[in-house]
C-alpha cells in the first residue's frame, strides 16, 4: 500500500522547495560566498575599492607563525575542554540516573550552567580564578607564584578550559541523562540480579547503549569549542598572555573587527570552516563506525 | 485685569503671527552623533547634547553611545557602507590614519568655513591640533575628549623614604622604587602590559624623549613608514622595566587578574602608576580614606631634553554624504563644543582636559585648578605643551595601529614571561608590525596621507 504523496511532475516539487532553497541561499550560501570573495581580495574597510589578490591572503596567513600557534591553541582547547565536559557530565548523569537521594534536585541544578551566557560566566570565573583575589589566591598563598594566568600561557589556557567545560557540562548532562533514562530499566535490573556490580553494568550495558548520544555530543562539543569560546576568551584573557589563548575564532574577531582587516579575517574564517568540516567528516567516518544505533 | 487680558492677547497674537511667518522652521533639523564613551562618561555626553538642543531651536542632535571606541568605528563603517551613516562620529586617536584614507569624511575646517564659523585654529594646543591635522596643517577633525598620561604617586609612601617630590628621571624612579621596597611596600609600582599600555609605555615615552616610533616621521610622510622601536631609547626603557619587575619593584596589575592598576593605586596597594589624566577623577572618588597622592609629568632619562607628550582620547569627524541642512547642524554643534564654557562643563564632569588655550585660560580664571578634586590636572597641560611639537612628537600616523598595539602587548608579555629577551621581543614587534603596515599600504595602493 503506497502511503506517500507523489507528484506527477517534478516541477511541482521544485515549486514547493523554492521558498526553502531561497532561505538557505539568503542566509547561508550568499554570506558564505561573500566571505569567499572577500578572502580573495584586499578590502578597504570603508568600501570605495578593493583589489583582487587571489590566494595571497591565504598564503600570508599560512606563512604566519602566530596563525599556526592559534590553530594549535584551538586544537588543544577543543580536545581538553570537550574531554573534560563530556567526562564530568557522563559521571554526573550516571550518578543521577541511579536515583540517589536528591537526584531530582541535581537534575535541575546541573542544567543551569548551560543557561548562562558565556560572557557572564567568564566574568564569574575571572573572579574565581584571579590570582590575587579569588579562590586561587589561597593556593598562591601556600605556593607563591603557582597560579599566574597573567603571564603563564598554560595557566591562562587552563582557566578558559575550566570556564568553557563548566558551561558544557550542563548541556551534555541533559543529553546523557535522557540517554540513560531511555535504557529499559529491566535490562539493568536483570544484570544487577545476576550479580554484576555498578561498573560492570555501566560498561557492558549502559555505555554501549548510549554511544549514539556520546557521538552526537562529541561532534557538537568540538564544533562549539571552536565557535562558542569567543565570549570566554574575550573577557578572561583577551587572547593573551603572548597569544597563548588566541584561539582561531578570537583571532578572526580581533583582526577583522578591531584591526579592520576584513580580507584577512575572511580568509581565516574560510580556513576555520574547512577545519570544522574536516573534523566532522573525520568523526563520522571513523568514530561513527563504533556507534550502535538501535 | 484688563492689562493682563491685553497682555495675553498680545502674547497670543505674537505667537500666532510668528507661527504663521515661519511655518517650516518650527521643526528642528535632526542629525545623528555616535560616540564611544559609556557609563558615567556617556551620561555626561547626553547632558552635553541636551544643553546644545536647549541652546537653540534650529537643530536637534541625537546622541547615541555605541559602547566603546572599537564598536563605534565598526558600526560607523557598517552604516557608511549601507548609506546610513551618522553626521558626526567620535573616533579614537589610533583610528586617525584609517579615517584619513577612508574618503568618507568632510574636512572639519571646510565645514566650518562653509557655514560661516570662524574658528581660530591657533587657539588649539599645538600638540593636540597636529595629531588630527594634515601634514599641511588643515584640521580634518575636531579634538573632543583629550588626555595625556601622568605619573600618579603616593605622597604618604614617599614621605616614608624621605621624599616630598615626585622623581623626575627614570634613574631616580629606580632608586625610589628600591627604597620603597626596603621600607616594606610590597608593590612600589604597578604597570600593565596589554595592548592598551602601548600608549603610555611606548608612544608617550618615545615622544617625551623625541625618539621615533617609525620611520618617515612616524608615518606622516608616507604609507611606507616602518617601525623602528627596536633600536631607540625605548629598548633601554623596556630593559629597565623588566629589571625592576624581576627585582619585585614592579608588579603587573590588570583587570583580568582581579585588580587593575588604577584600583591598585587608589586602594594604597601600589605606590606609583602611569596612567591617563582621565583617571584623575576615578582615583579621587575611589581612593583610600585619607590617602595623600599627587600627579607629576612622566619621568625622562637623565640628560634628556623633555618634549611634549602626545594627546590621547578621540576627535569628532563629520562624515560625507549628508544633506546641507544636517551639515549646518553639525557645524553649529562643533561650534558649541568649541566654546570655553562647554570646555569647563566637560572637564569638570570628566577627567579630560580643555583642548584650547582659551578654554584652559577660562577654566583657570574660574579657579578650576585651585580646588582640591581638580588640582593637579593642569600638569597634563604642562606635559602636552612642554615643547613645540617636533616632526616626531606631533603624533603617530600609522595604518592599522590597533593591530600594532596588540602586537606590542603580545611581545611585552613574552618578554616579561622570560620567553624571549628584550631585544628579541622588540625585534619581533618590529617584524610583525611591519607586516601589518605592509598590508595596510597594499590595501590603499597609490594613495597618500593628506
Amino acid at each position: 500500500m503506497e502511503k506517500r504523496v507523489t507528484f506527477g511532475k517534478w516541477t511541482i516539487g521544485i515549486l514547493f522547495a523554492v521558498p526553502q532553497l531561497l532561505l538557505i541561499f539568503t542566509f547561508f550560501y550568499w554570506p558564505a560566498g561573500q566571505a569567499v570573495y572577500w578572502s580573495l581580495t584586499l578590502q578597504q574597510p570603508w568600501g570605495g575599492g578593493n583589489i583582487w589578490v587571489g590566494l595571497d591572503n591565504f598564503r600570508s596567513i599560512l606563512s604566519n607563525a602566530d596563525y599556526w600557534n592559534s590553530i594549535t591553541a584551538s586544537l588543544v582547547f577543543a580536545g581538553i575542554s570537550t574531554g573534560l565536559a563530556m567526562f564530568i557530565a557522563l559521571v554526573l548523569a550516571a550518578l543521577t540516573d541511579r536515583q540517589l537521594a536528591g537526584s531530582r534536585l541535581y537534575r535541575v541544578v546541573l542544567i543551569w550552567p548551560y543557561g548562562i551566557a558565556a560572557p557572564a560566566l567568564a566574568m564569574a570565573f575571572r573572579f574565581i580564578l584571579a590570582p590575587e583575589a579569588g579562590f586561587m589566591a589561597m593556593v598562591n598563598q601556600v605556593w607563591p607564584g603557582f597560579w599566574d594566568p597573567g603571564l603563564d600561557g598554560a595557566d591562562a589556557m587552563a582557566s578558559i578550559i575550566v570556564a568553557f567545560s563548566w558551561k558544557y557540562v550542563g548541556y551534555n548532562f541533559i543529553f546523557f541523562l535522557a540517554a540513560f533514562q531511555a535504557i529499559p530499566r529491566s535490562l539493568v535490573e536483570a544484570a544487577a540480579m545476576d550479580g554484576s556490580g555498578v561498573i560492570r553494568r555501566f560498561w557492558d550495558i549502559q555505555f554501549p547503549l548510549i554511544t549514539p548520544t556520546i557521538f552526537f555530543l562529541l561532534v557538537i562539543n568540538i564544533t562549539e569549542s571552536f565557535q562558542d569560546s569567543f565570549g570566554i576568551v574575550d573577557i578572561m584573557t583577551s587572547g593573551g598572555p603572548a597569544n597563548a589563548t588566541n584561539l582561531m575564532v578570537y583571532k578572526i574577531y580581533s583582526d577583522g573587527f578591531k584591526g579592520l582587516d576584513y580580507s584577512g579575517a575572511a580568509a581565516q574564517s574560510i580556513i576555520l570552516m574547512l577545519l570544522i568540516i574536516v573534523l566532522t567528516i573525520f568523526q563520522f567516518r571513523f568514530i561513527e563506525r563504533r556507534v550502535h544505533y538501535r | 485685569m484688563t492689562m493682563i487680558k491685553r497682555g495675553f492677547a498680545a502674547l497670543a497674537a505674537g505667537a500666532l503671527s510668528s507661527a504663521l511667518a515661519m511655518p517650516a522652521s518650527a521643526e528642528p533639523v535632526k542629525f545623528d552623533f555616535w560616540f564611544g564613551l559609556s557609563g558615567d562618561l556617556a551620561r555626561v555626553v547626553d547632558t552635553l547634547c541636551k544643553n546644545f538642543n536647549e541652546s537653540q531651536k534650529d537643530y536637534e542632535v541625537v546622541c547615541t553611545s555605541q559602547g566603546n571606541y572599537d564598536a563605534t568605528l565598526q558600526n560607523t563603517i557598517a552604516a557608511f557602507r549601507a548609506g546610513k551613516q551618522p553626521a558626526v562620529v567620535q573616533v579614537y586617536d589610533v583610528g586617525t590614519a584609517t579615517m584619513m584614507l577612508s574618503g568618507a569624511y568632510k574636512p572639519a575646517d571646510k565645514l566650518m568655513e562653509e557655514n560661516g564659523y570662524k574658528i581660530d585654529y591657533a587657539d588649539y594646543f599645538p600638540g593636540i591640533a597636529r595629531y588630527y591635522a594634515t601634514s599641511k596643517g588643515e584640521m580634518l577633525s575636531f579634538p573632543f575628549n583629550s588626555s595625556t598620561p601622568l605619573m600618579y604617586w603616593n605622597k604618604d609612601a614617599f614621605a616614608k623614604i624621605g621624599k616630598t617630590e615626585a622623581p623626575k628621571t627614570w634613574e631616580d624612579v629606580g632608586a625610589d622604587l628600591k627604597a620603597l621596597k626596603e621600607a616594606g611596600y610590597e608593590c612600589p609600582m604597578a604597570i600593565n602590559i596589554s595592548a592598551n599600555e602601548s600608549w603610555q609605555l611606548m608612544e608617550q615615552f618615545s615622544a617625551l624623549h623625541n625618539q621615533p616610533i617609525a620611520t618617515k616621521n612616524n608615518g606622516y610622510d608616507g604609507l611606507d613608514a616602518r617601525l623602528e622601536v627596536n633600536k631607540t631609547k625605548f629598548v633601554q626603557y623596556v630593559t629597565d622595566l623588566k629589571k625592576w619587575y624581576d627585582a619585585g619593584l614592579i608588579k603587573i596589575k590588570s583587570k583580568d587578574l582581579g585588580q587593575d592598576m588604577v584600583q591598585a593605586f587608589a586602594s594604597g596597594t601600589c605606590q606609583v602608576i602611569l596612567t591617563s589624566v582621565g583617571d584623575h577623577g576615578t582615583v579621587g572618588r575611589t581612593q583610600k580614606e585619607g590617602m595623600k597622592w599627587d600627579v607629576a609629568e612622566l619621568p625622562v632619562y637623565a640628560g634628556t631634553e623633555r618634549k611634549n607628550s602626545l594627546v590621547g582620547g578621540a576627535s569628532l569627524w563629520v562624515l560625507s554624504g549628508k544633506s546641507d541642512a544636517e551639515y549646518k547642524g553639525a557645524a553649529a554643534f562643533l561650534n558649541f563644543i568649541h566654546d570655553p564654557k562647554t570646555a569647563l562643563f566637560w572637564s569638570t564632569n570628566t577627567g579630560y582636559i580643555p583642548v584650547t588655550k582659551s578654554g584652559f585660560d577660562y577654566m583657570k580664571g574660574q579657579g578650576f585648578y585651585d580646588k582640591a578634586p581638580f588640582k593637579g590636572r593642569e600638569v597634563a597641560i604642562a606635559s602636552l605643551t612642554a615643547s613645540e611639537p617636533t616632526e616626531i612628537t606631533r603624533g603617530i600616523r600609522l595604518g592599522n595601529f590597533t593591530q600594532i598595539r596588540a602586537e606590542f602587548g603580545t611581545q611585552m608579555q613574552a618578554i616579561f614571561a622570560n620567553k624571549v629577551s628584550v631585544q628579541e621581543g622588540l625585534d619581533t614587534l618590529v617584524k610583525n608590525g611591519d607586516a601589518i603596515l605592509d598590508r595596510f599600504q597594499q590595501t590603499y595602493p597609490g594613495k597618500t596621507l593628506p
